[in-house]
């Protein structure tokens, strides 16, 4: 047996040590997956019998208002969600320069992402209080308001937006800071004897020397826009009318709420998010795998 | 440097830059500032519409006394300590492993495995959500930390195991080569060579997960019920039902439990920015 070992060692090793790992991931993630497919041909409350249905579920979906709602709010998340990374940018570059504390301006820009999601959701649903609210404050200054941004049944869902880039933003910010630190000067001082500068400059040299770190931001904001679901239940439940959802959490409220168990419906809606979410996934691994055929020794 | 240093700028533009710096700096954390103001005020303030104008009292430690001595928020905090801490160290043993073996061996499926790690690493909870409640009520560990701490070591698993095989494959190979060369054994170049090298990985994984679980809410609340076994970031929801439109215990409870992620950024700053940041740069 040992021997075995010893005489394979370099072929071996390596499944030894991947065991766990993959062990691990197999069982809580990639056979659940398939599993949740399947349950979404079935009608089942999680506790009795399930029973098949086909593509019920699916063409409930179809002609549910609530599911469209989510669906487009989603839309909005992802389109939205993605000012993070300009805003981003803005706030590394004008952060990118060397000043008296300069480190500490930048940990605390940072700093809201270090924050959980619950936490980020009570201190905007505070900040929007008709009557308690800082916003509120404000704008009675300037003699406007008061707005009930999250009582709105149009208005709650950016404002939820809006919470959600407070973080995502600080998260662009270090990506490009990072970025910024890594530019190379002798491209930058050769473009400025050539006259380059300003916003030429940004576009031609800068940005393109930035795209490994405009790559992630545009991953993991992606990532956040279609995976929001704490900041909803935080701050609004769904609701004004369930005028908040997006799938994800329509999805919760489906399978696991007071509303009732719908485990198949609810592993339907999951799987159109699934399903929306791999084109995206798959376009980012396509990128890495580029990039691993670049790097290949 | 881009942007072009501001100490080559003439005088009046340093001197309008280092005001703004502060300005900005209030104007982004403004809602946040405003949940501090908030918690150190009396209950009279509110009661009375003072919501901004100057405090009446500062009660910022007796605010926070009742946050500490009459609620079950050190229970909570207690139990986010016991399902992050072992989640830490479980996601960052198994991915040192599963790191080795994808980015030292070249083997058939090599880059299947560690794209599957990629893959699951992005898909959205609920698509897990109904089969894992499922696997962990099965195994009777519905409502218990250990339920969650299984979980999250898998999950986490993915995007340790992205960022431990990058880190190794960015090792220089040589020395591997001549660990091979003098008779060492697998395992041990595992052990004595790599993982010493390590190091600086496993401290930035180690406060990112720590950051990413202690701040879970989706799971703690599929997997998770009562006090027993909710991490803090559930029970705040259950804290603030207990004290209803009283802001100032509300705002000092989200402090308590949004502290010890930000204590662990500020100590650990580097290594939390570097892991996060980690292939920003070529």
């Amino acid at each position: 047996m040992l021997s075995y070992y010893k005489r394979n060692e370099i072929a071996l090793t390596p499944i030894l040590f991947l065991i766990p790992g993959v062990l691990f991931f197999a069982v809580y993630v990639i056979i659940p997956i398939f599993q949740s497919l399947s349950i979404s041909f079935y009608q089942w409350d999680g506790l009795g019998e399930a029973k098949y249905v086909g593509l019920r579920n699916y063409s409930e979906l179809a002609t549910d208002r609530a599911f469209e709602i989510s669906l487009w709010n989603n839309i909005k998340w992802l389109a939205l969600y993605l000012l993070a990374i300009p805003a981003g940018l803005f706030i590394a570059l004008f952060l990118n320069q060397n000043v008296w504390g300069i480190r500490l301006y930048k940990s605390m820009f940072f700093f809201p992402f270090v924050l959980s999601q619950v936490v980020v959701g009570l201190v905007f649903s505070w900040f929007y209080l008709p009557r308690e609210g800082l916003l509120n404050g404000f704008l009675g200054l300037f003699g406007a308001g008061p707005i009930n941004v999250l009582g709105d049944p149009t208005l709650a869902t950016y404002g939820i937006i809006a919470a959600g880039l407070w973080p995502q933003t600080a998260y662009c910010m270090i990506l490009y800071l990072t970025g910024l630190n890594a530019v190379d000067p002798e491209q930058v001082e050769a473009a400025r004897l050539d006259g380059a500068k300003g916003p030429k400059m940004l576009w031609y040299v800068i940005l393109p020397q930035l795209k490994p770190a405009t790559f992630i931001a545009f991953v993991v904001t992606i990532i956040g826009a279609l995976r929001s679901f704490d900041l909803i239940s935080i701050m609004t439940n769904g609701g004004p009318f369930g005028r908040t959802r997006v799938l994800s959490f329509y999805m919760f409220e489906k399978a696991l709420s007071e509303y009732g168990f719908r485990m198949g419906y609810g592993s339907a809606i999951a799987v159109v998010l699934f399903l929306i979410m791999l084109c995206f996934i798959a376009y980012f691994l396509w990128q890495m795998y580029q990039d691993e055929k670049a790097a290949r020794r | 440097m881009f942007p072009t240093p501001i100490e080559k700028r003439s005088a009046a533009a340093q001197t309008t830059y280092k005001a703004l710096l502060p300005v900005a700096l209030v104007m982004w954390l403004l809602p946040l500032i405003a949940v501090m103001l908030f918690s150190i005020r009396p209950i009279t303030d509110f009661t009375q519409g003072n919501y901004w104008g100057w405090p009446s009292s500062f009660d910022l430690i007796a605010n926070y006394n009742r946050v500490f001595f009459e609620s079950d928020m050190p229970q909570y905090l207690f139990n986010s300590v016991l399902i992050t801490v072992p989640t830490v160290i479980g996601a960052v043993a198994i991915s040192c492993m599963t790191g080795f073996a994808l980015g030292v061996y070249r083997f058939r499926g090599n880059l299947l495995i560690f794209f599957m790690f990629i893959a699951g690493n992005f898909v959205p909870f609920q698509i897990l959500m109904v089969p894992v409640r499922d696997l962990t009520l099965g195994l009777g560990l519905y409502d218990t930390k250990a339920g969650l701490v299984l979980f999250h070591i898998a999950f986490q698993t993915g995007f340790c195991t992205l960022f431990m095989r990058n880190f190794i494959r960015a090792l220089p190979y040589e020395l591997i080569e001549a660990a091979r060369v003098e008779g060492v054994a697998e395992w041990r170049i595992f052990w004595f060579v790599v993982l010493p090298l390590m190091r600086p990985a496993i401290a930035a994984l180690a406060v990112l997960i720590f950051t990413f679980i202690w701040n879970d809410y989706f799971w703690a609340i599929v997997l998770t019920q009562g006090p027993d076994a909710q991490p803090v970031t559930a029970g705040i929801t259950q804290f603030n039902s207990q004290f209803v439109a009283q802001y100032q215990l509300m705002s000092a409870g989200s402090i308590v439990a949004a502290l010890p992620p930000v204590i662990m950024f500020f100590a650990m700053q580097r290594h939390f920015i570097a892991g996060l940041t980690l292939g920003a740069v070529k």
